[in-house]
């Protein structure tokens, strides 16, 4: 009976294996087709920040480049270059700072139950989903008393706050993995909370923070609405609120522009092309069900 | 968890080690402290704020938190309005394009993968498909812009293929879409209306049906998040065992058949996932159709995000901004409460 079973699979792998083969082709197609599709925007952006003032254009937008001196990468460059390093003052130390919050939130709604304790991490997740437009008019006023207004540490204040309920998601996903006896051997030998946490917890924790890191080193870099409304100033807005206005200017050149989302995407894109797995798996853990 | 695992610890021992298990719950609650209140504060009494001021007289620069009589009279002055009641026409709209639209292409690429994980190359497809995702809305709506510029971008395939050539030698207008500056709305319905209910009909104070120029704005959207689909369900099937996908074959299944009898139903929980995401992304969606299109022609592109952010930083219409928010705010909740429930439900 399994023999003739065995033979079945056989036979079945075998011809899933064959018609794999003869459809290779067209599978392939498919895959190029799907890419050329993905890949469109990127060209148009790369392909016309290269072109120089003179040869862009919009009857020639397909055209490859034909010189090769830098296009409107300069004057982009340029332009952007101050909102850049805002956008890096605000997102290393906001990523920073709310990854550690968001581990030691983890590690006690995980480890550390008490009563009600998941009702209050479901209560503080439903944060990380709400439109931001339902808070910003008070958060804006806040701000002001606060005199946070228009700085980038004002930026920062909000970020890592609204950033809290998924950084505290995904490592109180990873958390709940760890096994509890090893808290419970911690806690015989007379570790505090405290001392679990720095001695057991932290060192295992490198994976999580690399992966809640990039989550939210991306989020925060791609943000608008927070760097529109907390920053009135151009000169202290982040770089998407700068590439924005950028594009929204009649005096400057297309090719400019293109240049400018190429740069303002750059950091983003490179940290998915070089950490691409971490990168998967912080997008997986914060849809909640990791 | 860890409460059960403590019990015989507990009972085995003596009363100071109960206290110190007592002390450290307290302790526990006592480190979340600071994190709990800076939520109370910045989402829930900011939100309690927002919903004051969505009732109050505030409508110039000058604050004015009195409550404006009668009650709700500024939610029903904005169902009222010809530009609100598009916004929400244009939320029900793109989120049907942009869901169904992102859904089909990842799901069918997350097939296409699994079925061919063998093939060379496959990574790099893979990884090209989710690029999009870790870019800005307003990177993709800056390119896409131009790519649906009606003078240039797509439109220009229609002259180099020839298509336009061949339209007009046949005497008919060259195909050159509008696209987002389009005004057309079709699939109107509101005569349907108008024959149903003419009371309900005289409310609409908008054509009621599919504005063309939304449908950019979703393939741009589509292309940023299909990846994210598509990755979403190539982590699922990585986790179904080849013995249910052998016992399918076996029983005679083909490969489509295997797909859409066996896995896609094992996934379920991912495809709910997906959707309620997808879904809450397309109900609070800002950054692209602000930077893509702006509000469009007649409002066909203009969403409650946009509304609200004009009302309270360019028109200083403070309660009405508030109130737009609100219903923001509750169409998200609809989906999102119970789907926390049940996702956390399920965990225990």
């Amino acid at each position: 009976m399994t023999a003739i079973l065995r033979r079945r699979e056989a036979a079945a792998y075998e011809e899933a294996q064959i018609s794999n083969k003869r459809w290779r082709w067209l599978f392939y197609l498919v895959f190029i087709v799907a890419m050329l599709f993905y890949l469109m925007p990127i060209y148009v952006m790369v392909n016309n920040g290269l072109k120089d003032a003179q040869d862009v254009s919009l009857s020639t937008m397909w055209n490859p480049v034909t010189t090769l001196s830098g296009g409107g990468f300069l004057e982009a460059w340029n332009r952007l270059s101050p909102n850049m390093l805002n956008s890096l003052l605000m997102v290393v130390p906001a990523t920073i700072i709310s990854a550690f919050l968001g581990s030691i939130n983890g590690y006690l709604f995980s480890k550390w139950k008490f009563r009600g304790s998941d009702l209050l991490f479901t209560i503080m997740l439903f944060g990380f989903f709400i439109p931001y437009q339902a808070i910003l008019l008070p958060m804006v006023q806040f701000m002001q008393t606060l005199r946070l207004y228009g700085t980038i540490p004002g930026l920062i204040t909000v970020h890592v706050i609204y950033g809290l309920p998924v950084t505290t998601l995904i490592f109180r996903n990873f958390y709940t993995n760890i096994p509890t006896e090893l808290l419970e051997a911690a806690r015989v030998d007379g570790a505090t909370l405290v001392t679990t946490y720095l001695r057991i917890m932290l060192p295992l924790s490198v994976p999580a923070f690399v992966v809640v890191g990039i989550f939210q080193f991306t989020n925060i870099w791609n943000d608008f609405i927070f760097g529109v409304t907390v920053v009135p100033n151009p000169q202290a807005q982040p770089v998407t609120i700068a590439l924005n206005n950028l594009s929204g200017s009649f005096s400057v050149d297309w090719n400019v522009v293109m240049a400018g989302a190429v740069i303002a995407a750059l950091p983003t894109a490179l940290i998915y092309i070089l950490l691409s797995r971490y990168f998967v798996r912080g997008m997986l853990a914060g849809s909640v069900k990791g | 968890m860890s409460t059960i695992a403590t019990e015989p610890l507990v009972r085995a021992a003596d009363a100071p080690r109960r206290r110190t298990i007592f002390n450290e719950r307290i302790q526990s609650f006592v480190v979340l402290l600071p994190s709990l209140l800076a939520i109370a504060i910045f989402v829930y009494a900011f939100i309690g704020i927002t919903f004051w001021i969505s009732l109050s007289n505030w409508r110039t620069l000058r604050p004015d938190l009195t409550i404006r009589e009668p009650l709700l009279q500024t939610y029903a002055d904005m169902f009222a309005m010809p530009r609100f009641q598009a916004d929400l026409r244009n939320t029900l709209v793109f989120t049907l394009m942009f869901i169904t639209m992102s859904i089909l292409l990842g799901l069918g690429l997350a097939i296409l993968i699994d079925h061919n994980r063998k093939l060379l190359g496959i990574p790099v497809f893979r990884n090209t498909f989710l690029f999009p995702y870790a870019l800005s809305f307003i990177v993709t709506g800056v390119a896409w812009r131009w790519i649906f510029n009606p003078e240039t971008g797509i439109n220009l395939f229609f002259d180099i293929l020839g298509i336009n050539t061949l339209l007009v030698n046949s005497g008919m207008e060259p195909l050159r879409p509008g696209w987002v500056t389009d005004p057309t709305v079709v699939l109107q319905i509101n005569d349907i209306i108008a024959s149903i209910s003419p009371a309900f009909a005289d409310s609409i104070q908008m054509k009621l049906g599919v504005p063309v120029a939304l449908i950019p704005v979703a393939i741009a959207a589509t292309w940023q998040l299909s990846g994210f689909v598509m990755a979403m369900y190539l982590g699922g099937m990585t986790t179904i065992s080849q013995d249910v996908r052998e016992a399918a074959r076996i029983d005679g299944a083909n490969e489509w058949q295997m797909y859409r009898k066996v896995i896609i139903p094992i996934l379920k929980p991912i495809t709910i996932s997906v959707f309620v995401i997808l879904l809450h992304i397309s109900l609070k969606i800002f950054d692209l159709t602000f930077t893509m299109a702006g509000v469009g022609p007649g409002f066909a592109t203009d969403v409650p995000a946009i509304f609200v952010f004009e009302q309270m930083f360019k028109a200083t219409r403070y309660n009405l901004g508030s109130a737009a928010a609100i219903v923001m705010l509750i169409l998200v909740a609809v989906i999102i409460v119970p789907y926390l429930r049940y996702s956390l439900k399920d965990e225990s």
